[in-house]
């Protein structure tokens, strides 16, 4: 498709000039904000900036610092626990229930639409409600103390060893839905007929689903594995709403750090510092991925 | 990209049971319905409904109580007295540090972000879209390859820049800046979304109407918009739901005054002065959790589609 006809000869920069002038946002999104707001933050977090930006280089100090910060190792800590545990529980969790769900059964509709409404709310909304239904004084824990195991205990906001699990919870509540769908998605573009060989071979259900199904839906897993890693590495909502961090900094994450450090300790550096990090942890995801997903196809 | 494609299928694999039933019997002889692997099967399911419906049940029982209740029964027990007192005070005169005038403040701002943010982000990513689809220019998808990648940015890494851009404009803090940053990290997942929606409709069209003399514009309103509705109900979707949970713009590029509800309620529950109020932080929950839910309800399979490609959001 070439531009409008103009008459003489066309000047190669007015060639399609409208769709140039439409696409003005996303050139400046992606070359100032992306581009540019990246390279700036990487750039600063060199720099001993504390309450404004300055042009003060320290070389890696501020990534020493970082990691000598008993609370950002706890925050990696966290992520980490908190990543493996919701990778392994969600993916396991959504799978089954879609598999359950694919079982025609009768009012799909109706499960459907209550294993995905947690989505729709927010981290904030999620929070809350768990740091609610977790209340050690009237929770899970009272009311099952009050059926009579008196010596129960299950506070996981208030026991800095197992805050974390607490968190996940929550967050797995709100995110299997989705996984769910993702994999019902994957699970009914399998053909039929590979069901059908199955049974006539006679292999059990849960053997077709694990070698047979399982290997094909490849593509799907990626996807969500993608999806709920680069959730994971942005959790920071969640966390504020349902424990702000604590008890003492038993809570906090990466994404928090960072916050904490640019716009309340007014320690920039280290708030930079930090997000570049953040950066390279979800750069170490996203690259194999994008290898995957579109160099090995190019050149295949 | 490959989500996309998933997505797609997420929706067509939805309608696909429907055609099943109708050709006819086939396939094994049906099972009594009370058989062990049906109790298995429903019981399993039933147990994981029960899981998800409880908070939301929780929330909506605690509401309801008054507090003297809430002290001594336990947070599954129904109400025996309903008031609507909590829900009253939750609206109108709860307490943000030395503000009560409640959440109406918090849900008028946030109405005030969510539907400039999500009217104009999605006529930019709708028209870049299709320039991407039909106008093709050189380098424009060296620069969607960057908008893509950049979706997996971490927020954090480029929370600063933007602030001090919006400093020098001279519009940090206020509602438009904040509708700016909406439009900003709303762009990726948008312009795909209408990139690959324009890039499926039939080419033909495009060209017939290019031969009728229409421009740019013109075949942008006159042919593409009325055929793309269903898209752009799913862009609105994934945008309202989308903005009207963000806490981290909403903290981060406003001042207080314009705190959009999820950071008012954050701030409500979490203060640290006073006696808490469960009944009253319930209701709150609910009030601010109120707009996606029944978008959520009423857009059903639509939502699907729109939360699945948010997924991808950055």
């Amino acid at each position: 498709m070439t531009g409008q006809a103009y008459a003489g000869r066309p000047n190669r920069l007015l060639r399609n000039l409208n769709a140039k002038i439409a696409s003005i946002p996303m050139v400046l999104t992606a070359v100032f904000i992306f581009l540019g707001g990246t390279s700036w933050t990487v750039f600063y977090s060199f720099t001993n900036s504390k309450l404004l930006p300055r042009l003060s280089f320290v070389g890696f100090e501020q990534y020493e610092r970082l990691w000598a910060a008993p609370r950002w190792i706890v925050s990696i800590q966290n992520l980490a626990i908190y990543g493996i545990c919701s990778l392994i529980f969600s993916l396991v969790i959504g799978f089954v229930l879609a598999a359950l769900m694919d079982q025609k059964i009768r009012f799909e509709n109706t499960f459907r639409t209550i294993f995905l409404y947690p989505f729709a709310l927010s981290f904030v909304v999620t929070g809350l409600v768990w740091q609610w239904v977790l209340n050690p004084e009237f929770g899970i824990q009272s009311v099952v103390r009050a059926l009579g195991w008196t010596g129960f205990s299950f506070d996981p906001l208030y026991d800095s060893s197992i805050v974390i699990y607490g968190i996940l919870i929550a967050a797995l509540w709100q995110g299997t839905g989705l996984v769910m769908c993702l994999m019902l998605a994957g699970l009914r573009g399998i053909d039929e007929d590979i069901w059908k060989a199955a049974r006539v071979d006679g292999i059990p259900m849960w053997k077709t689903y694990l070698f047979i199904v399982i290997p094909m839906m490849r593509g799907v897993f990626i996807t969500t594995l993608v999806i709920i890693a680069s959730g994971i590495v942005r959790v920071y909502d969640l966390v504020v709403a349902q424990t702000s961090g604590g008890p003492g900094i038993a809570s906090e994450v990466p994404a928090k750090y960072v916050y904490d450090y640019m716009f309340q300790a007014q320690n920039l550096g280290q708030g930079f510092a930090a997000s570049t990090m953040m950066l390279l942890t979800v750069a170490i995801i996203i690259v194999p991925w994008a290898y995957l997903e579109f160099g090995g196809r190019k050149r295949g | 990209m490959a989500d996309i494609g998933t997505l797609n299928r997420t929706a067509a694999g939805f309608d696909a049971v429907s055609d099943q039933v109708a050709s006819g019997p086939r396939g094994m002889r049906p099972r009594r319905f009370l058989s062990p692997r049906n109790i298995m099967l429903y019981g399993t399911l039933f147990v994981a409904a029960a899981y998800y419906l409880l908070p939301l049940y929780v929330m909506i029982v605690t509401s309801l109580k008054g507090m003297p209740e809430i002290r001594l029964g336990n947070i599954f027990s129904p109400p025996i007295e309903i008031t609507f007192e909590p829900w009253v005070k939750a609206w109108s005169s709860a307490c943000t540090g030395l503000n009560c005038d409640g959440l109406s403040r918090g849900f008028w701002n946030s109405v005030r972000i969510t539907i400039p943010s999500t009217i104009v982000s999605i006529a930019i990513a709708s028209v870049n879209g299709y320039a991407l689809a039909n106008w093709r220019f050189k380098g424009a998808d060296l620069f969607f390859t960057i908008l893509i990648v950049g979706a997996f940015i971490p927020y954090q890494v480029m929370i600063y820049p933007i602030v001090i851009v919006l400093r020098e404009m001279g519009i940090y803090g206020t509602l438009t800046g904040l509708i700016i940053v909406h439009t900003i990290f709303g762009m990726p997942i948008l312009t795909l979304l209408f990139r690959n929606y324009f890039a499926s409709l039939p080419e033909e069209l495009f060209k017939a109407a290019r031969i009728d003399g229409a421009g740019f514009w013109q075949i942008y309103f006159r042919i593409m918009l009325p055929m793309s509705l269903p898209i752009f109900v799913v862009a609105m979707i994934l945008q309202i739901t989308g903005i009207w949970n963000d806490f981290l713009f909403g903290v981060v590029f406003t001042r207080p005054e314009y705190y959009p509800m999820t950071v008012q309620l954050n701030n409500i529950v979490n203060s640290v002065q006073g006696v808490k109020e469960y009944n009253v932080n319930m209701a709150a929950t609910i009030l601010t959790g109120a707009v996606p839910l029944i978008v959520y309800f009423v857009s059903g399979r639509l939502f699907v589609r729109g939360v699945a490609a948010g997924a991808v959001k950055g």
